[in-house]
């Protein structure tokens, strides 16, 4: 795409937010499982709604505000393995788990973070029902510290906090929203950086570095939705732009590319809004209600959100803007997307309809001539139409109109959310940090130095000290640990070197785990069926020399079909069964047989040469231990019989 | 050095290595001194401990932010005609938060209230008055009294007005009984209402209970209710007749049920509807309210328990109560090694009671022989009054007649639907379970 120095043209500035799932047992505030456990779930289900509270000053969270004044109302479904009272906001919070506390720490450790001397946890106030409470309590534990990219950059740690996760949303249905309480109280670690990154490379680096360091604290969560990352994200001359979950860090280079992008377009309409001569003051909220126009044309579109009980199409004039509104700022959306977005918002409305996408929705030229004779617009000039209830429209085009003249000032401030293409869209404004107050149900915790030093058994090595410790420890080759310590197996590799020991068989079981795996992921086997247990049986036959490599990869490409089967059975069925003594003593006696002038040669000596011959046909079917030890007698034997 | 520099803004350096600016928070009384809690920036606050810094300075304020102040009631709704008089007994039913220092402050004029829950508006207007501060647990039978004086007061002077009294949850149930007994034939509702989560959190029931109370408040039922959420869902609430509800959960929104019977009403608030669940319920009246607003404070309410002694009875016969009642087991029954120590209290003109501690059911102690002694000695049996009532009864009883035959009859006599002859199979909650 863009030259190389094209992100430093234009001042990318990035910060990212690390949200890791921590798996310790229990949740961050109650004592439900972080894993689900058992099947004989109590499901029940309750519905709330919740009440903006105000600051001394009379100020509430607008987003908060607007939520309420909707009436929307939340429908929580629970099951009784995995959440309790506590979730339902029917009993106060418990003392917080220390165990995340603790992770927390080592991290900070890790990165060079100073932890505070007293844990306090706070309420953050969020109302869109993702917390049955109304906020998120969050604890700040430590400020500053680095991580270091590849290239030697220093990307700063600003604050590293542990939060309580928030409902999973199910759907949304009219004024109803679903959550799941499952996620709720989920322990988080959250890494916020400083807008250090410069450029989606060194974003996508960061967050790895990051994820790859919580995952060797060993207590990080696997699975989907266990990190999710957040972006602050802002151009030279642009306004600091948050973007909400990013789940796949496959995504976040497109993301950031966008969002700049977007920022870019938007700096571009600013200035083509003063080269058009345009002020603020020029975009007034004169609404004129065209339902008659509209009632003659043959769009089927209209016409479905006319016959709507109480629905008027009411409309703006906005002068000189004819064109703007149909400029792409990111792929596939206009900046007439970002009014509809804020109309949907605060108007509560399905969207809206502007000139520059005209003819269109099955309108004429004739009922867009039509349209803007009734506005009395002229041709420079662009509409905007909203179909509603009145009140809806009115405030769907109020909500229009104000961003319209945000317009003037470039990039306006707002939380965004990352959709699965890669673009942003609108979520809600910047929230302030006047949302946080203190959560009075638990005492602050003294952070101790017992507790500072236990989190220091925990802290992960650096990736540097991680490889060398495989290579050294474990067996492994540079390239292999390294493959490993970003991949998804890595815990299960530690866990089986701990039930097995170390030894040179793990590099089989590494391979196995990670190489191996990808590769017939490639080729289209369901490598995901593959469990747990049976990549740790598979290892134990590793270990027990019973199974070559070209073995092991027969078995999991028939586990992968055949996933309820054991090991064993797979075995069984592929003739990898190992060979009793008679039949491996026949296998070498035929051998030195087919040998027999190098053994007459060399004597003892050729030991090697019918070992590696006898692994070759025995590999997988038998241990080496045993090989040998047949090998050098039946050697033996043939030197004294020939002797004899 | 935490007082020095009290909600001022430092800059800190620690031996540990941070660097922070902040406001330095008070901290809460039961919270160690060896700290300073700051308020960063970004909102958070952190504690340092004392010995942690190196250096510590002023630090000049940010400027301040600009704050748009929306207003719930932003567009007026439709008012009301009707007036309801709101009384804050303590606890706060309605707060604001100070972001600065994180504390709550109790909401104590109606146009606070009103810009705080502008729904109310359109069920009624409000009056408030904060006569006390007091705790749920602090509450004692002389707060019975003032706070029934309060309520008398005001149905005298404003007979169509409706009252709500809100008050703390611990012990609403006691005062709800002893308003029940103390003020009847009511000419406008009484309603106490209360909170389980605290109002300075968005998901409080705080406003859903007093929206359904003022429903309540504004209808025609001339009974003391207690009107509380009646599910942990923000459907209805429930009103419970005064003498009939008991908190039966620590934390729940719907703690309140009426126990041995069925509630009044069912409140619906967001559909601003009333829907009664009873024959019974009595209707305001214009004639006939009257106010008996004295209780005792000479009756104890004991739980038996195995091995008890009579040394507990004995104590209070010595010390002059002249009411105990008990919480006995099952059907009405205390160990015989009590009736020397209950025989010696009826002989010293003491009223004893039982009650049972099953909370569901009724006494009935003709069935097994040690009750049938324990009425031969002069125990009253309590029928099927929850022992909370049989209290606040005995205590309005004795606070008001002299006459001791006058006390033990009126005490078996059911005054205000605390006794009902009658309980069926449904009014019994069935516990899960897990098959």
């Amino acid at each position: 795409m863009e030259d190389e120095n094209y992100y430093q043209k234009i001042g990318l500035k990035v910060g990212l937010e690390v949200h890791q799932q921590l798996d310790v047992g229990r949740k961050l505030f109650c004592n439900c499982p972080v894993t689900p456990q058992g099947d004989n779930a109590v499901l029940s289900s309750f519905e709330r709604r919740l009440r903006p509270t105000r600051s001394e000053l009379g100020e509430i969270d607008i987003a908060a505000y607007f939520e309420w004044k909707r009436g929307r109302k939340y429908i929580y479904q629970s099951s009784e393995n995995t959440s309790c009272l506590v979730e339902a906001d029917e009993e106060p919070p418990h003392p917080i788990n220390i165990e995340a506390v603790r992770v927390g720490l080592a991290f900070a450790h890790s990165v060079g973070s100073t932890p505070v001397d007293e844990l306090h946890v706070m309420r953050k106030i969020v109302i869109d029902g993702s917390n049955t409470t109304g906020f998120q309590r969050t604890a700040l534990l430590s400020i500053g510290g680095s991580i270091e990219l590849s290239n030697g950059k220093k990307i700063r740690i600003s604050t590293i906090c542990v939060e309580e996760d928030s409902s999973k949303k199910l759907g949304e249905e009219d004024n109803n929203v679903i959550y799941d309480l499952e996620r709720l109280g989920v322990p988080l670690l959250e890494i916020s950086t400083q807008p250090d990154i410069n450029t989606p490379e060194e974003a996508v680096e960061t967050a790895l570095t990051i994820g790859l360091m919580l995952r060797l604290t060993g207590k990080a969560k696997r699975g989907i939705g266990s990190v999710r990352q957040d972006l602050n994200i802002s151009v030279r001359g642009g306004t600091k732009v948050e973007v909400k979950g990013v789940q796949e860090l496959e995504l976040l280079p497109l993301v950031i590319e966008n969002e700049a992008r977007r920022q870019l377009k938007l700096l571009e309409i600013k200035e083509l809004l003063l080269q058009r001569g345009l002020k603020k003051e020029d975009i007034a909220l004169n609404f004129v209600d065209i339902t008659d126009v509209l009632s003659k044309t043959d769009s089927k579109v209209v016409k479905k959100l006319l016959s709507k009980e109480n629905a008027v199409a009411l409309a703006i004039c906005v002068p000189k803007m004819r064109g703007l509104l149909g400029m792409e700022i990111q792929p596939g959306k206009r900046f007439g997307t970002e009014l509809s977005d804020y109309a949907k918002f605060w108007g509560g409305v399905k969207g809206i309809i502007h000139s520059d996408e005209l003819p269109g929705y099955g309108l004429s030229i004739n009922d867009v001539r039509a349209i803007y004779e009734k506005l009395k617009c002229s041709e420079e000039d662009a509409f905007i139409v909203i179909i509603d209830e009145e009140r809806k429209a009115r405030e769907g085009l109020r909500a229009v109109v104000d961003r319209l003249k945000m317009a003037f000032d470039g990039v306006p401030p707002e939380t965004r959310a990352a959709m699965p293409d890669g673009t942003t869209r609108f979520m809600r404004p910047l929230p302030g940090s006047a949302r946080m107050y203190p959560e009075t149900d638990i005492p602050p915790l003294v952070i101790t130095s017992e507790l500072l030093s236990s989190a220091k058994q925990l802290a992960p090595p650096t990736l540097k000290e991680a490889i060398q410790l495989l290579v050294s420890e474990y067996n492994l080759n540079e390239e292999l640990a390294k493959e490993l310590l970003f991949d998804e197996n890595y815990a299960l590799f530690m866990d089986i070197a701990k039930l097995l020991g170390k030894g040179s068989y793990l590099k089989t079981v590494a391979w196995m785990l990670v190489q191996l795996r990808k590769a017939l992921k490639r080729e289209g086997f369901q490598v995901e069926n593959i469990t747990k247990e049976q990549y740790v049986s598979l290892s134990q036959k590793i270990y027990e020399e019973k199974i070559t490599k070209e073995g092991v990869e027969e078995v999991i490409k028939y586990l992968c079909n055949n996933p309820s089967l054991s090991v064993d059975e797979v075995m069984d069925k592929l003739g990898l069964k190992p060979l009793d003594m008679e039949a491996i003593n026949a296998i070498i006696k035929k051998i030195i047989e087919e040998n027999a002038k190098i053994v007459e040669e060399k004597g003892e000596k050729a030991f090697g040469i019918i070992m590696g011959k006898a692994m070759e046909m025995l590999r997988g079917r038998a241990q080496g231990k045993i090989v040998s030890e047949l090998v050098r007698r039946n050697i033996n034997e043939y030197l004294s019989a020939k002797k004899g | 050095m935490s007082n020095e520099y009290l909600f001022r803004r430092v800059k800190i350096k620690t031996k540990t290595g941070l660097e922070i600016e902040g406001t330095v928070l008070p901290r809460y009384a039961l919270f160690s001194n060896e700290y300073l809690t700051i308020k960063l920036d970004n909102g958070y606050n952190i504690g340092i401990k004392k010995d942690n810094i190196v250096h510590i300075e002023e630090a000049e304020r940010p400027p301040k932010r600009e704050v748009v102040i929306y207003k719930l009631d932003e567009e007026a709704a439709t008012k009301s005609s009707k007036t309801t008089k709101i009384i804050l007994t303590g606890g706060t039913i309605a707060s604001k938060i100070d972001y600065e220092t994180g504390g709550v402050t109790p909401i104590l004029t109606a146009s606070e209230l009103l810009e705080a829950i502008p729904e109310l508006r359109e069920i009624t207007d409000i009056e408030l008055e904060s006569p006390m501060s007091i705790f749920s647990e602090e509450m004692t039978p002389h707060d019975w009294k003032r706070i029934a004086e309060i309520v008398a007061k005001e149905l005298l002077s404003n007979p169509d007005r409706g009252l709500i009294i809100a008050h703390g949850t611990d012990t609403m149930g006691y005062t709800s009984a002893a308003l029940s007994f103390a003020l009847q034939n009511l000419p406008s509702p009484v309603a106490l209402v209360g909170a389980q989560r605290s109002s300075d959190r968005p998901s409080s029931d705080s406003a859903f209970n007093l929206l359904a109370a003022s429903l309540y408040a504004t209808s025609n039922i001339g009974e003391v209710s207690v009107v509380m959420h009646g599910t942990i869902s923000d459907t209805y609430a429930l009103a419970h007749r005064g003498t009939r509800v008991r908190k039966m959960h620590t934390s729940r929104r719907d703690a309140f049920q009426s126990i041995n019977s069925l509630p009044i009403a069912k409140i619906l608030p967001y559909e601003k509807k009333i829907v009664l669940l009873r024959k019974d319920i009595k209707e305001t009246k214009q004639e006939g309210f009257e106010a008996k607003t004295n209780f005792s404070d000479k009756v104890a309410l004991i739980k038996f328990y195995p091995g008890m002694s009579s040394d507990v009875i004995d104590f209070l016969v010595d010390k002059g109560y002249r009411g105990i009642v008990i919480e006995g087991t099952g059907l009405g029954h205390v160990s015989l090694r009590l009736l020397n120590s209950i025989k010696r209290a009826v002989e010293q003109e003491a009223i004893v009671t039982m009650t049972s501690q099953c909370i569901f059911g009724t006494i009935n102690m003709n069935v097994y022989s040690t009750g049938r002694k324990l009425l031969e000695a002069g125990v009253l049996p309590s029928a099927d009054m929850l022992p909370e009532t049989a209290f606040v009864k005995l205590s309005w009883l004795l606070g008001n007649y002299n006459d001791i035959d006058v006390v033990k009859k009126l005490y078996v006599t059911n005054l205000v639907g605390e006794i009902e002859n009658r309980r069926t199979i449904s009014a019994f909650p069935r516990w899960y379970h897990g098959g």
